[in-house]
């Protein structure tokens, strides 16, 4: 059974004649244990449907449905328990006047959870901080370690998905490799399913199993990212990301649409 | 004509042992330490991690620095310029004029409250005393030729309705307009996405090529750099330790550089894990590869 399924998920901002619909009819299912990306560019939508699942947006249409259990409109603690989020730029997710043990303690306390302290030192060395790391705040750790923070408070409360929204696109090559290989072995060790939202086809290949690429709301594309490798894509817009990827070719951009004014 | 073939000889800038150094709280932090390097009519690649200097080198040569920062070289030129003791007035001359910076975001670079158009106008008229109707038509020469489709109406926009393809554009449209022989580009193109920096990178490709224009392109996306660039320097904590072609990358020799290239995710070579940079301190003092 699929551990995340989105059934023909619609979504529209605004009302009447203003009405912006920014997801269309988008369906993936999710396996247990596998890493799926989802890939696009601005405004495609790919952060939105991670954002439905999160339970940030609760107008939506269509099925949402995690572990077999429907979604409802309404944030309920037992959804976050089972789905956590991990956002993009470490800097701005971590609150500048809380330490670390505080920002772990918090999900603990919202949900009753006892034992704070040893599962502060188990959650810290899971991802690979000292356990000294707890009395320090945001501005006294590097990029890459305040994403390892982020990844723990995400996983304090030993949820069974991760929704990744470009989780290594504020770092260094170096840095990403690090947090990369982290989650990885985090997958693997604790069997966690990932949703993995990216424009980087490179980060989406390396971590994912499939991906599927969205344009303008709609999912275009799925492929298996082993197919990916030494080949070219099918679908035109997939062509371009691949290849782009790979480098910069004077004649591609010319093939590339011109922007609209 | 004797000084254009004289441009051509000898490299536009020659940059030799520059050192710059900050003042913090904790006394003075060297973010340079000895760059050297010569630009001619190329595209020249600087990369390296946060923190390792590029930014600040390409700052140092419009000297954009703080008073409090402590810049020194053996020789910093430009044609025959000493960059380095010029008059703040010789160095207005040159900054935007003969030599001109691209940033890295739209979105903070451009004036929120004034029209594109006279943003660009204005970039011009700080350097050219010809009337405003004048300046208005080069800007909308200058707008085509970054591929506005729809010049006029672009000309009467503010910066927040605009893409940031298009803001990147309208930045690159101001920094040509005055005809610099020198083009410094702090990663122009990070903050877009893969179709529209293909559209932008084009752009700077066409327009470097036909004004046979020197690029300092700062980035820290090595595949980019290596098919973008003719020739890429890699820095690390303020030094460069290599020097090669772009497109000899592959056969990179400091293991810097081999460490940045192996790190990279990639589509075609998928790996259970990626290798982690090890880094050796000797990176921070051994003598530089040519």
């Amino acid at each position: 059974m699929a551990m995340i399924e989105v059934d023909k998920l619609n979504l529209s901002f605004g009302e009447g004649d203003d009405a912006n619909q920014v997801l269309h009819d988008v369906c993936i299912a999710v396996s247990e244990g596998e890493a799926f990306g989802l890939v696009g560019e601005s405004g495609s939508g790919k952060t939105t449907v991670l954002r439905c699942l999160a339970g940030q947006y609760n107008h939506w249409s269509g099925r949402l449905a995690i572990d077999g259990e429907n979604l409802g409109r309404k944030l309920e603690k037992a959804r976050c328990r089972k789905v956590q989020m991990v956002f993009q730029d470490p800097y701005g997710s971590l609150h500048p006047r809380h330490t670390v043990e505080t920002a772990l303690t918090e999900p603990l306390a919202i949900h009753g959870i006892g034992d704070a302290s040893r599962r502060i030192d188990a959650i810290l060395t899971k991802v690979g901080l000292p356990t000294s790391f707890r009395y320090r705040y945001p501005h006294q750790l590097s990029g890459g370690q305040r994403q390892r923070v982020a990844i723990a408070r995400a996983l304090i409360l030993e949820p069974r998905i991760l929704l990744l929204d470009e989780p290594t696109s504020a770092l260094d090559v170096s840095v990403q490799a690090e947090i990369l290989n982290l989650l990885a072995d985090l997958r693997q060790r604790e069997g966690l399913t990932y949703l993995l939202v990216t424009h980087d086809l490179g980060v989406v290949a390396h971590l994912c199993d499939r991906v599927a690429v969205m344009q303008h709301g709609r999912i275009v594309d799925l492929i298996e990212s082993a197919n990916l490798v030494g080949c070219v894509p099918e679908h035109p817009y997939t062509r371009m990301l691949v290849e782009a990827s790979r480098h910069y070719d004077r004649h591609m951009a010319d093939s590339v649409a011109p922007e609209a004014a | 004509m004797t000084q254009e073939t004289q441009v051509i000889q000898s490299p536009m800038l020659q940059v030799e042992d520059l050192r710059v150094s900050f003042k913090t709280g904790e006394g003075m932090v060297d973010a340079v330490r000895g760059v050297s390097f010569n630009l001619g009519r190329e595209k020249l690649a600087i990369v390296g991690e946060s923190g390792s200097g590029k930014s600040t080198v390409g700052r140092t040569l419009l000297r954009l620095h703080p008073k409090s920062a402590r810049i020194t070289a053996t020789q910093m030129r430009f044609g025959d310029i000493d960059l380095l003791s010029c008059s703040e007035k010789t160095m207005q001359g040159i900054r935007g004029r003969r030599m001109s910076m691209i940033m890295q975001d739209p979105k903070y670079s451009l004036n929120p409250v004034m029209r594109v158009g006279d943003q660009i106008a204005e970039a011009y008229l700080a350097h050219h005393k010809v009337p405003r109707k004048e300046a208005d038509q080069r800007v909308l020469t200058m707008l085509e030729a970054v591929r506005i489709r729809d010049p006029q109406r672009v000309f009467r926009m503010y910066p927040h309705e605009v893409s940031g393809g298009m803001g990147q554009r309208i930045m690159i449209a101001m920094m040509l307009i005055t005809e610099p022989e020198i083009v410094i580009a702090d990663e122009p193109t990070s903050a877009l996405d893969v179709s529209v920096r293909l559209q932008v990178l084009a752009t700077l490709d066409d327009l470097v090529s036909q004004r046979g224009l020197g690029l300092i392109f700062i980035s820290h996306d090595l595949n980019l750099v290596r098919s973008f660039c003719d020739r890429v320097l890699v820095m690390y904590a303020g030094r460069v330790v290599e020097s090669i072609a772009a497109a000899d990358l592959d056969k990179a020799q400091h293991p810097y550089t081999q460490g940045l290239l192996a790190a990279l995710p990639s589509v075609d070579a998928r790996r259970p894990r990626l290798p982690v940079l090890q880094r050796d301190p000797s990176w921070l003092t051994e003598p530089i590869h040519a």
